[in-house]
């Protein structure tokens, strides 16, 4: 039996999240298929068969399917289950949303976010905001796994000529409709695969501060991220928020800026290769996870690396 | 319109968990124990709606053991009208939790569950879209804002790259964010008159459920540590550490 992984994308590209999940499912074993569905998923699913390591792509064609809602997509994945030992989703937005639906459906318990695969049927995950790892074994017929993408390499987005296969729709459920979005636009990498992350916290003290992160960012090819208190205090959209309920990074460098390093900030970029902290506060937290810290007012501190970088 | 709202006891978010030393999972004996942080908003949720008119009665459900009856009075003195304890041991799955969540929405007959979008402890974020799947009911997850007109719902989400607006069918599940409200705190008065708030209880078996672990836990870790890095005296120092030591830039 294979695996079927499901592709999140915007019907107009997939999302990186979904090459990390194909690589979980290479180390699991099996057929590799993948499912796009949406409007206009053609063109998707010609870059989806060039994924490296997948066997087929299944295509479900259809304006139900092309806003993520969960309630169309959950008896659409649930009608393939049967063929399947595993059926995995990034744990992105989307894929949190829809796969305990599936879940649910087929009686099956989620292993949710994984980041190390021991064998077929035996998974790492990260409980109480990482501070602890756990280890399940699953003896489900059909495992459904959604994949923390920092914990995986990403596939290759070429080399691969999967075959493509329309599948059949199942129609809208009427209990769900899609209104707008308000997406934030950045001409910055994107925040989870961006190889630099510079966060900004509370002490930013206002939202046009964060132009002298963007600034360094800009310099350094990096993304903007943010703490909860940062988002909160609208400094920034909810989108720039890492951590435990925001986004997990794992950047080859990190830059904290007064943030003080909750648990809960901690276990969205602790896995970053090289940490660097800038606080005002000698013993704020975030410095026994940094690797370099620099004690220093960040409205003299940073300005001064933007110069330093030339 | 009757709304549930499903509470969870969990470590208290402060506190730093300890794994046991047998590595069997983390030590709770002696431990802080709170409401979910996620919970404690969609009860205040709940009980917006029903100050703004919008909803009759608020019931809040915890299923654990004895204690969390605890659990289910802080949300009475917050505001809410009634609760209902379902005993059990601590490590039930959502999956489990979501059917005897089913079965007390088919006593109930809500018109609306609002549920935390995770909850701190197992970071699962499953049981808000399980219990919508088993009643086949609309979900709106990691909801921002809410405001309910008639057999509708508009949400907005927190999504990945930003805000996304869904209107659902109700009744539906709404799993909350954090930012959808700031919670109350229970005032002392409230806090005495939670004591003779009904508190009714169930048992598993009353609810027909099947709560047989799916998962087995093979071990618990520590993560490993990061080794402790070092402070730089100034910026260029950093910059220079960067560039030649740490290679990153
Ligand atoms: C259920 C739950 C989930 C949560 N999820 C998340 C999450 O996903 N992500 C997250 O980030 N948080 C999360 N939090 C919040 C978390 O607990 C902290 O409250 C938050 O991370 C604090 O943000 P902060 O470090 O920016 O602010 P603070 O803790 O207020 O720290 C500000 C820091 O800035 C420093 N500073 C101030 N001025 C300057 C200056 N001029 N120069 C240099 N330094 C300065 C201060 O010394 C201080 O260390 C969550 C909390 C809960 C309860």
């Amino acid at each position: 039996m294979g695996i079927l992984v499901f592709c999140d994308h915007d019907n107009g590209q997939f999302g990186a999240a979904t090459l990390n999940a194909v690589s979980a499912a290479r180390q699991i074993g099996g057929d590799i298929h993948l499912l796009v569905a949406g409007d206009t998923s053609g063109t998707i699913a010609t870059e989806a068969a060039a994924i490296a390591g997948v066997a087929k792509v299944l295509v479900a064609d259809g304006a139900e399917y092309a806003h993520g809602l969960a309630e169309n997509l959950a008896p659409l994945i649930c009608d393939l289950a049967s063929q399947y030992s595993h059926i995995l989703a990034p744990a992105t937005t989307t894929g949190k949303n829809i796969m305990p639906r599936v879940a649910a459906l087929l009686d099956v318990m989620q292993i949710s976010d994984i980041i190390k695969i021991d064998d077929a049927n035996t998974f790492q995950r990260p409980i109480y905001a990482g501070n602890a790892l756990s280890t399940v074994r699953s003896d489900e017929t059909t495992k459904i796994i959604t994949v923390r993408s920092t914990a995986f390499e990403a596939a290759l987005a070429e080399g691969g000529s999967a075959t493509v296969e329309k599948i059949g729709n199942n129609g809208d459920s009427g209990l769900s409709s899609y209104v707008k979005s308000e997406l934030s636009s950045t001409d910055r990498p994107e925040l989870t695969s961006a190889p630099i992350v510079i966060s900004g916290g509370r002490g930013m003290q206002d939202g046009a501060n964060f132009a002298m992160l963007e600034k360094v960012a800009d310099k350094l090819g990096a993304a903007v991220g943010a703490s909860r208190a940062a988002v909160d205090a609208g400094f920034v959209p909810n989108d720039y928020q890492v951590g435990q309920t925001g986004k997990v990074v794992a950047p080859d460098l990190y830059v904290a800026v007064g943030i003080s390093g909750a648990i809960q900030h901690l276990a969205g970029m602790k896995d970053s290769k090289v940490i660097v902290a800038i606080n005002k506060d000698d013993e704020a937290p975030i410095f026994q996870v940094a690797d370099f810290g620099l004690v220093a007012d960040l409205f003299d501190a940073v300005p001064e690396l933007e110069k330093e970088l030339g | 319109m009757k709304v549930l709202v499903p509470v969870k006891r969990v470590i208290d978010y402060n506190v730093k968990v300890r794994v046991k030393a047998d590595n069997s999972g983390v030590e709770l004996a002696n431990v802080k124990m709170a409401m979910n942080p996620f919970d404690e908003i969609a009860v205040e949720q709940a009980l917006r709606l029903k100050e703004a008119s919008g909803a009759e009665e608020v019931v809040v459900v915890s299923i654990g053991p004895a204690q969390n009856q605890e659990t289910i009075r802080t949300a009475l003195a917050m505001g809410a009208d009634r609760g209902i304890h379902i005993e059990a041991s601590h490590d039930i799955e959502p999956l489990a939790v979501a059917k005897l969540l089913k079965a007390v929405v088919e006593r109930e007959t809500p018109g609306l569950v609002l549920v935390g979008k995770q909850a701190i402890d197992d970071d699962c974020n499953q049981t808000g879209q399980m219990l919508a799947a088993l009643l086949g009911w609309a979900q709106g997850t990691f909801v921002s804002a809410l405001e309910v007109a008639g057999d509708k719902a508009k949400i907005v989400r927190e999504v990945d790259g930003g805000l996304e607006h869904l209107e659902i069918q109700m009744p539906a599940i709404v799993s909350v964010d954090l930012r959808l409200n700031e919670p109350r705190y229970a005032s002392l008065p409230n806090i005495m008159k939670a004591k003779k708030k009904p508190l009714d209880s169930l048992t598993v078996d009353e609810l027909g459920v099947d709560i047989n672990p799916r998962l087995t836990i093979v071990k618990v870790e520590e993560p490993a540590a990061r080794e402790a890095g070092i402070k730089v005296a100034d910026v260029k120092e950093l910059v220079e550490k960067l560039k030649n030591e740490a290679k990153v830039i």
